[in-house]
């Protein structure tokens, strides 16, 4: 083991010379960290620029705007809308997900478990505009036909399904959107929980199998506890895409200005991105600006939900490492 | 009801206290679940007669319901409590499942039955130019979205791998890579319109207001899949086992050369495979196109001037504003649906060959 050059590297290498490499990593490193800094760069751009563009609609003549030009009580109502639609959807998406999530990690025979991961992931890509197009032609003539009356005559004690403004016949209300939406987001939140789900230590699974456990207190006492941060942060992340929604809520949903809380009628919020979406072909001078504001709005809430996400995916034993 | 006793010691004299002791103790494993699910079934059937026409939301409703009921109840008398719970929850997974097909099933049902309607040679070789009324197609649609849907891919591919290869193969955990990291989950999180109407803002500042182009409409996608890509590399990068690297650095080979030469290659398949499918999350994106790039009835092969058409914004436009007669119009949205959920599907199944054939033999 003493000085033995040793010749394939020699060979490789000599034609390049050690500069060369010298010069490639240079290149090589300084184009990653570009792309890298660029991120930020980039980010801070959509930050900067969306507040620019929004500016002018609080500082700019309102008095060419509709209402009484003030900014808060145009975007009130969307905030609201926004916030109540993505948590209806949510409320309804997430027991099925972790449900479904459960069934194909835990119940389902290992072959069909693979095929259903595999149809839950396509189901995710399938563009909104497709789910926009069933919403409004197939659910929503279901909804208002057996739907909307049977909630009406046996859940009207709920103050939200029993008003006594009439039912959108259309079906285009709030509930329609909220379970449209609540399709769309199942499989993120469905996706999440299945992987947090199969990370569930064998052991832990097999010791209170062990100690003589049914299949579902194995899952109360194993796998619920070690995925709860996971199913979490699924279920915040399945929020974010819901509270950015944009195309089903525009195409189904029948939005009037104001806050409401019934959700079976024909006088609904909208939400943000969803009125960006029908008001911005149209618009034009100061009311594109307020959009923009309205969007940047929006941005800031994704954001702290994302956030939030995120710090509970942090905390507990994730155990993504182990 | 055929009960599989198990052998209980005391089966013996059929008293009926004793009965249903032994009832007690006896499994309903295998057959007489699938009977309780068959039943339930039946009485779903039955529920519609009185109302003399099928009704099929009653039927699987009242079949789930009485599913889920049935299997407690006659759990709870034959067997213990906590296998009725055992039961019980299995149901539940079962009925979810069942009810998440439901919609799921639907939406691709429709959209094939619908969409078949125009699913025909002229809709993929017209434009709307100069059409009105029936016929025309989404030929225009189609170029559209493929060359913005090409520029995001040459924009974004490089942006995310390099950010990726940054953050595996040259951060050293430092403050700057744990703020990339960062500020890719915010980016993760952007709407879709946000990110449309950030490339417009944008492009409004270079060009003045009002401004659509192809070109804008790739900006606000590459800000969409950009995130997307550098997850799933960093991820396959992470893969790579580290022996491989000194292998190579013990050989004398440089850095940029050991990456380009045996990490990438190594990480390929699953590379790949995230793009592919980062494309079609991306391709089937309505909101920022619909701000950034608007909607014409020609074909427009230039991105970097004018309105272009996009096949997501094409069947939204054509089923929210129909020309008349509204059914042609219609169809037209559907027919673009339609391809958009094909485009897709044809892209997964490529991601799925690819990371099939292209895996690394001996990993894993």
């Amino acid at each position: 083991m003493t000085t033995l050059e040793s010749a394939p590297q020699q060979q490789d290498d000599s034609s390049f010379g050690e500069p060369v490499g010298k010069v490639g990593d240079k290149v090589f490193h300084g184009l990653s960290f570009g792309a890298a800094a660029l991120i930020l760069v980039v980010l801070a751009a959509v930050a900067l620029f969306l507040f620019a563009e929004g500016l002018p609609a609080f500082t700019g003549d309102t008095s060419e705007l509709d209402g009484d030009g003030s900014f808060l009580s145009y975007v009130g109502p969307l905030i609201f809308g926004t916030i109540y639609i993505a948590c209806i959807a949510l409320l309804l998406a997430t027991p099925v997900a972790i449900a479904v999530a459960l069934y194909i990690s835990h119940y389902a025979p290992r072959k069909l478990a693979q095929t259903l991961g595999y149809f839950i992931d396509l189901l995710a890509a399938i563009p909104s505009v497709v789910y926009g197009l069933w919403g409004i032609s197939v659910l929503a003539p279901i909804m208002s036909r057996s739907v909307f009356p049977w909630l009406r005559d046996n859940l009207g004690f709920i103050p939200i399904f029993g008003s006594d403004v009439a039912i959108a016949a259309s079906g285009r209300s709030t509930f329609t959107v909220g379970v449209v939406l609540a399709v769309m987001v199942l499989p993120i939140i469905t996706a999440i929980s299945r992987e947090v789900f199969l990370q569930t230590p064998r052991l832990h699974e097999e010791a209170s199998l062990a100690l003589g456990s049914t299949r579902w207190e194995m899952i109360r006492q194993a796998v619920l506890p070690y995925g709860r941060s996971g199913v979490i942060s699924g279920a915040m992340l399945g929020l974010g895409r819901a509270l950015g929604e944009t195309m089903a809520v525009a195409i189904i949903l029948s939005p009037a200005k104001g806050y409401f809380w019934d959700v079976l009628t024909t006088q609904n919020s909208n939400s943000i991105a969803a009125n960006i979406a029908l008001q911005f072909p149209e618009s034009s001078g100061l009311e594109v600006n307020r959009l923009i504001a309205t969007g940047l709005v929006l941005f800031l809430i994704t954001f702290g939900v994302n956030s939030i996400a995120r710090r509970v995916a942090n905390t507990g034993f994730s155990g993504a490492d182990g | 009801m055929s009960l599989t006793e198990s052998q209980t010691p005391e089966s013996g004299p059929v008293d009926d206290l004793v009965m249903r002791d032994s009832m007690k103790s006896g499994s309903l494993a295998g057959r007489p679940m699938l009977m309780i699910f068959g039943g339930a079934v039946v009485l779903g059937a039955l529920s519609w007669l009185p109302f003399g026409s099928v009704n099929w939301a009653r039927w699987v409703m009242v079949t789930l319901v009485s599913y889920l009921v049935l299997t407690l109840v006659i759990s709870r008398v034959v067997e213990t409590p906590r296998q009725a719970t055992d039961r019980f929850a299995t149901a539940v997974m079962n009925t979810a499942f069942l009810l998440v097909l439901l919609p799921l099933v639907s939406v691709l049902w429709t959209v094939i039955e619908r969409g078949s309607n125009r699913f025909d040679w002229a809709f993929y070789s017209q434009s709307m130019r100069g059409v009105i009324g029936a016929g025309g197609g989404g030929y225009h649609a189609i170029v559209g979205t493929l060359i913005v849907t090409v520029l995001t891919a040459v924009i974004a591919v490089p942006f995310g791998l390099f950010t990726a290869i940054y953050l595996v193969e040259y951060a050293q955990g430092g403050r700057f890579s744990k703020m990339v990291t960062g500020l890719v989950d915010v980016m993760t999180g952007i709407p879709s319109i946000v990110a449309g109407l950030f490339a417009y803002a944008l492009f409004v500042l270079l060009d003045g207001p009002g401004h659509r182009s192809g070109i804008a409409g790739a900006v606000a996608l590459t800000l969409l899949m950009t995130p997307v890509v550098v997850r799933t590399s960093e991820e396959m990068l992470r893969l790579v086992p580290n022996e491989l690297r000194e292998a190579s650095y013990a050989l004398g080979v440089p850095r940029w050369k050991t990456i380009v030469k045996v990490v990438l290659p190594t990480a390929i398949a699953g590379i790949l495979t995230g793009i592919v499918l980062a494309i079609a999350r991306v391709i089937g994106e309505t909101a920022p196109l619909l701000v950034t790039v608007g909607i014409t009835t020609d074909v427009n092969k230039n991105p970097f001037s004018g309105r272009m058409a996009t096949l997501p914004v094409f069947s939204y436009n054509s089923y929210k504003f129909p020309t008349l007669p509204p059914d042609a119009s219609i169809d037209r949205a559907w027919a673009a649906a339609l391809t958009l959920v094909l485009i897709v599907v044809i892209l997964f199944t490529i991601a799925r060959i690819l990371s099939s054939i292209l895996k690394p033999k001996g990993l894993r």
